[in-house]
């Protein structure tokens, strides 16, 4: 017997489709990580996890937090903001260390460094 | 309705789970280091998720912590290990 069956109906339907929405992305993301070819490809994939499979997990868990405790529970949101501020920057990082390395592996399927507008061809600066 | 709720939270106890196990595949066949980095990435933020569903069907308040942690670290160690692929070292 767990608090959470003190949920009422319908509240109880929203909570069951957002968890099952929300953890059946995630896998999909996982999925596509483990299915795409490229690298450039596979880092968009987790992604599906970190926006809307986080979101709608996140929002399950504060909708009945709020309805057991009888008070607004909101402090899911700092995971949120926590996973969806940070993602985009790791994965831009990544991206760019990525290009980076292939780069200087030699790898002819990443475009080239382009030429510094104002100054002749050099090594990239970041 | 709680029998929905219950096959709801097992749904995604078991897809979460299936989720970090093929980033965990990835990250062993991954080709380059940057595709173990991108699991690792993944397997973090699928097991806070985990650990949330987890405290939702278990009734206690205390696994948020950890979570927050767990959303945290893998933040900084990506982070990380991203500079360091590129730079070749993290601190400079």
């Amino acid at each position: 017997m767990t608090p959470l069956e003190t949920l009422p109906p319908w509240l109880m339907l929203i909570v069951a489709v957002l968890l099952v929405l929300g953890s059946t992305l995630t896998l999909l993301g996982a999925f596509g990580l483990l299915h795409l070819k490229s690298f450039y490809d596979r880092i968009h994939a987790p992604t599906l996890g970190t926006s809307w499979g986080a979101a709608a997990i996140l929002l399950a868990s504060m909708l009945s937090w709020s309805w057991v405790q009888d008070r607004a529970v909101v402090h899911e949101l700092v995971i949120g903001i926590c996973v969806m501020a940070t993602t985009p920057v790791t994965l831009m990082f990544l991206g760019r260390a990525a290009l980076h390395r292939d780069r200087s592996l030699g790898d002819g399927r990443v475009p080239a460094t382009p030429p510094r507008p104002d100054s002749a061809p050099s090594e990239t600066a970041d | 309705m709680t029998t929905l709720l219950w096959l709801a939270l097992i749904w995604a106890q078991i897809a979460l789970a299936l989720a970090a196990c093929l980033a965990v595949v990835r990250m062993v066949i991954g080709p380059n280091a940057q595709d173990r980095v991108l699991a690792l990435d993944a397997i973090y933020v699928t097991t806070m998720l985990l650990f949330i569903v987890t405290a939702l069907q278990l009734g206690t308040p205390f696994l948020f912590e950890a979570a927050l942690v767990i959303a945290v670290g893998g933040f900084v160690s990506t982070v990380a290990l991203a500079k360091f692929l590129l730079r070749g070292e993290v601190i400079e």
